[in-house]
């Protein structure tokens, strides 16, 4: 008896948590005139794909997935080879300043990025950068690289040096015994913490918003996604076609990251 | 970017082996790190400083345009500090961040206590939901939400007229500020409780059960057991949360300005919004920035114990 009140709360969880995406992609497979009933229908049972259809040929979608792509994929390429020499230099060497390196990055990844709005306005403006798609990547690669420093310094502090010394003494370079020891140890976390990273820039709104202004051509999904209603006006089922299919990218990382999910979080701050 | 070693042997070279192979440990680490701190340098501190610096000076469309802005002290504060409208914005932003907050928390400890008690189907089920909501990126999920809440065939109007609401039958929430701040506190919270719930049954799982039999061997009660015995044991943890939730909250920007650009009549501007409205639409970007800083202040209050934690730990690491 005293299970019922605990299963019910458990299951009104999952149906506050779930119901939204749900309805979300209910709602892209449905034809319109299901969409219109006056009674919602909660089960697709005409499923239909013009929607997709709709979304996948509006104006330019072909165009601002590419600019998503580019800018994240840019960003995160990026930030894990400037990371990871970063990284290296913490977890492995002593020097002087290496305390206050790792406060400069703890400063940069608390740093309030929304009150950089104006200044970084301004300065793509000063520079000819506003309305590039490089700007943003710059930007993108900036807001992950504290996040990814600090990660994949846990994950090579989590990898014994004496393995490196074991192969340098068996007459290995210091970069022969990183690359062929190290590495490949790393990677599982140099794949999940870029994903991370990915996810961050491939959501992120307030600057490809604010610097992307006159060529409508480099806007990205978030912004083109939050201008629905100029591009499909009333309709909802195209609407939430392309909602779906912005998320779907981040759907299947987090699928592939399953358990990394929630370790990978605590270590540092993601979230748009 | 790597610097490469030389093809040559090194042994040809002029200066003796030895003398490279000291210089070589002492240079690598200050190379390494050069481009984050590079990067840091101009993507970061730069754009700080300088908007540090618009705000003291006289930075409107003509100055954008033309340069040669000139310095005017604290006019853009006295400006911001004096009007009404700035405090309204930071009162109707700590009422904000509260809300969402305490809402965020008190949730997200209800939930992780309940997943604690679940049964495996049933925990994977919700952890499993939990991530889902996760996942949802913020620009999907405000375009749900304003599909949910839309007035005539958003499927929120129709429940609640259903079960006997009938007032909300073709109810415009977004045409209403009290609504339309409703329903950003009920899309923040959506989107925060599954990151804190995971966090807090995570560290939940940590605590060894011996203290929890024996509380219950004491005759502890439920309420007695969260107080004595898992509050404690979380408290670093609930601090962490907490204070990365205020910084979220406070400076969230993109779900607000996605739905409702602050409005309507200015009911969900809070101050990131307000910072840039003033900046972007008005073209006020010296008095823009001199909120962005005020902003910033207000959040350090916040920040410094938080950023003092993490220190004393790397501190006490490696």
């Amino acid at each position: 008896m005293r299970r019922i009140p605990l299963t019910l709360a458990a299951l009104s969880v999952i149906a506050f948590s779930v119901f939204p995406v749900y309805w979300m992609v209910v709602t892209a497979f449905k034809p319109t005139r299901d969409i219109q009933a006056d009674t919602p229908q909660f089960l697709p049972l005409h499923p239909t794909l013009e929607h997709f259809e709709t979304a996948i040929n509006s104006d330019g979608f072909g165009l601002f997935w590419r600019n998503s792509l580019l800018v994240s994929l840019g960003a995160v390429l990026l930030s894990l080879v400037v990371a990871l020499l970063a990284a290296f230099a913490v977890a492995r060497m002593r020097w002087r300043g290496r305390k206050a390196f790792i406060l400069m990055v703890f400063i940069a990844q608390m740093a309030p990025w929304e009150a950089l709005l104006i200044p970084m306005f301004i300065i793509a403006r000063d520079t000819g950068m506003l309305d590039k798609l490089s700007m943003l990547t710059l930007i993108y690669f900036m807001g992950t690289l504290p996040f990814t420093i600090v990660t994949l310094r846990g994950f090579l502090a989590a990898i014994p040096e004496e393995l490196e010394e074991a192969a340098q003494m068996d007459g290995a370079s210091r970069a022969a015994a990183f690359r062929k020891v190290v590495f490949p140890l790393l990677a599982p976390g140099l794949m999940s913490t870029s994903l991370f990273g990915f996810i961050t820039a491939w959501n992120e709104f307030a600057f490809a918003n604010a610097l992307i202004i006159k060529n409508q051509d480099d806007r990205t999904l978030p912004v083109w996604l939050s201008s629905f209603s100029n591009v499909f006006g009333t309709d909802w089922g195209a609407t939430m076609a392309a909602a779906t299919l912005f998320m779907l990218p981040v759907l299947l990382i987090f699928l592939i990251l399953q358990r990394r999910v929630t370790s990978g979080i605590i270590a540092g701050a993601v979230k748009g | 970017m790597v610097t490469q070693a030389p093809e040559r042997p090194v042994a040809t070279a002029v200066p003796p082996p030895s003398r490279r192979r000291r210089a070589l440990p002492a240079l690598w680490p200050y190379l390494l790190v050069i481009p984050t701190v590079a990067g840091t340098a101009y993507l970061l501190f730069y754009p700080l400083i300088r908007s540090v610096i618009i705000s003291f000076q006289h930075f409107r469309t003509g100055e954008l345009i033309r340069g040669g802005a000139a310095f005017v002290g604290l006019d853009n504060y006295y400006d911001a500090l004096g009007s009404a409208e700035f405090w309204a914005v930071v009162r109707r932003t700590l009422v904000w961040t509260a809300i969402n907050v305490v809402l965020i928390m008190v949730i997200s400890t209800l939930i992780a206590l309940m997943v604690a008690r679940l049964g495996k189907k049933l925990r994977l089920a919700v952890l499993a939901g939990l991530v889902l909501t996760w996942a949802t990126p913020v620009l999907a999920a405000t375009t749900i939400f304003q599909w949910l809440f839309q007035s005539k065939l958003g499927v929120v109007n129709w429940l609640l007229t259903s079960i006997g609401f009938a007032q909300f039958d073709g109810y415009t929430w977004f045409a209403d500020g009290t609504s339309t701040f409703a329903i950003m506190v009920l899309l923040v919270v959506w989107q925060s409780v599954p990151f804190a719930a995971l966090t807090l049954y995570a560290g939940l799982t940590t605590i060894p059960g011996e203290l929890f039999e024996a509380a219950k061997i004491d005759g502890a009660t439920q309420k007695q057991v969260f107080r004595d015995v898992t509050f404690p044991m979380l408290r670093p943890l609930f601090g962490l949360i907490t204070s990365l939730e205020i910084i979220w909250v406070f400076k969230c920007f993109a779900q607000i300005w996605a739905i409702s650009q602050g409005g309507p009549d200015g009911a969900t501007t809070t101050l990131p919004v307000y910072a840039f409205q003033v900046a972007q639409s008005l073209h006020k970007y010296d008095l823009g920035s001199a909120i962005s800083t005020l902003t910033v202040l207000i959040l350090l209050a916040v920040l410094i114990p938080h950023l003092r934690r993490m220190y004393k730990h790397e501190g006490e690491g490696r």
